[in-house]
């Protein structure tokens, strides 16, 4: 299992904030954990598309699309910071 | 070096004497506060919302203050942040930095709080009389960071 975490904007948008999910064979980068959750349809279709600007952490860390993602990882998905 | 991330106001005055207090190597404070704006993007602005991601936000604030005391000669440093409602005239953000000469502690703080606005997992909503809307990031503030890239 991961865990999934979204803020702000996206939050909003997908209606939930956090989720455990078991992660489907194949599924072993953040790319195409991403592209599995745009499966979704509706919200998650729209918020995770690849033109959307959207950043990603796994374990706290920012991280870049082709970054390895495994088992007992929390993935954070999120708009753009703006604090200050 | 430390972070907090509150709900509750801080006192600058207070902060600083902690920190000078006991460190005679100390020779330059700089400090910079952000405070509430009541207009922003043209429409006026009752209440803001902040939102942070508990953990990595402290975790991030910290890793850039250990990039500033890797490029000056920082004594000690803090950022305060606050979350949740704020209104306009309250203060956001502090940041402290202590060194020996004013150089390294005004571009500490200068870098520290580029690096916060574009990095450090945060997220605004305003409340406006048109409703709640989520603050877009701005270019210029990547570009501010962008500057100490070289």
């Amino acid at each position: 299992m991961i865990t999934l975490l979204y803020f702000a904007r996206l939050r909003e948008a997908l209606g939930t904030g956090r989720e455990q999910l078991a992660l489907p064979d194949g599924v072993t980068t953040l790319a195409a954990l991403r592209a599995h959750l745009a499966r979704r349809g509706d919200a998650w279709a729209k918020e995770m598309a690849e033109g959307r600007n959207l950043r990603a952490a796994v374990n706290q860390v920012v991280v870049a699309a082709d970054a390895p993602v495994a088992d007992g990882d929390e993935v954070a998905f999120f708009p753009p910071v703006t604090g200050g | 070096m430390s972070v907090r991330v509150q709900q509750q106001d801080f006192d600058i005055s207070a902060e600083i004497a902690a920190m000078r207090r006991g460190n005679p190597k100390i020779g330059a404070i700089a400090s910079f506060v952000g405070v509430v704006r009541d207009v922003n993007d043209g429409d006026s602005v009752a209440t803001m919302t902040l939102e942070h991601y508990p953990g990595m936000t402290e975790k991030s604030i910290s890793d850039i203050m250990g990039q500033a005391r890797g490029r000056w000669e920082v004594l000690d440093a803090l950022v305060i942040h606050r979350v949740g409602t704020l209104k306009p005239t309250d203060q956001i953000v502090l940041v402290i930095v202590a060194s020996a000469h004013r150089g390294d502690a005004f571009a500490a703080c200068e870098f520290i709080m580029d690096y916060l606005k574009t990095r450090a997992p945060f997220w605004k909503k305003e409340i406006t009389p048109q409703g709640g809307r989520w603050v877009d990031a701005r270019a210029s503030d990547d570009k501010a960071a962008e500057r100490w890239k070289t």
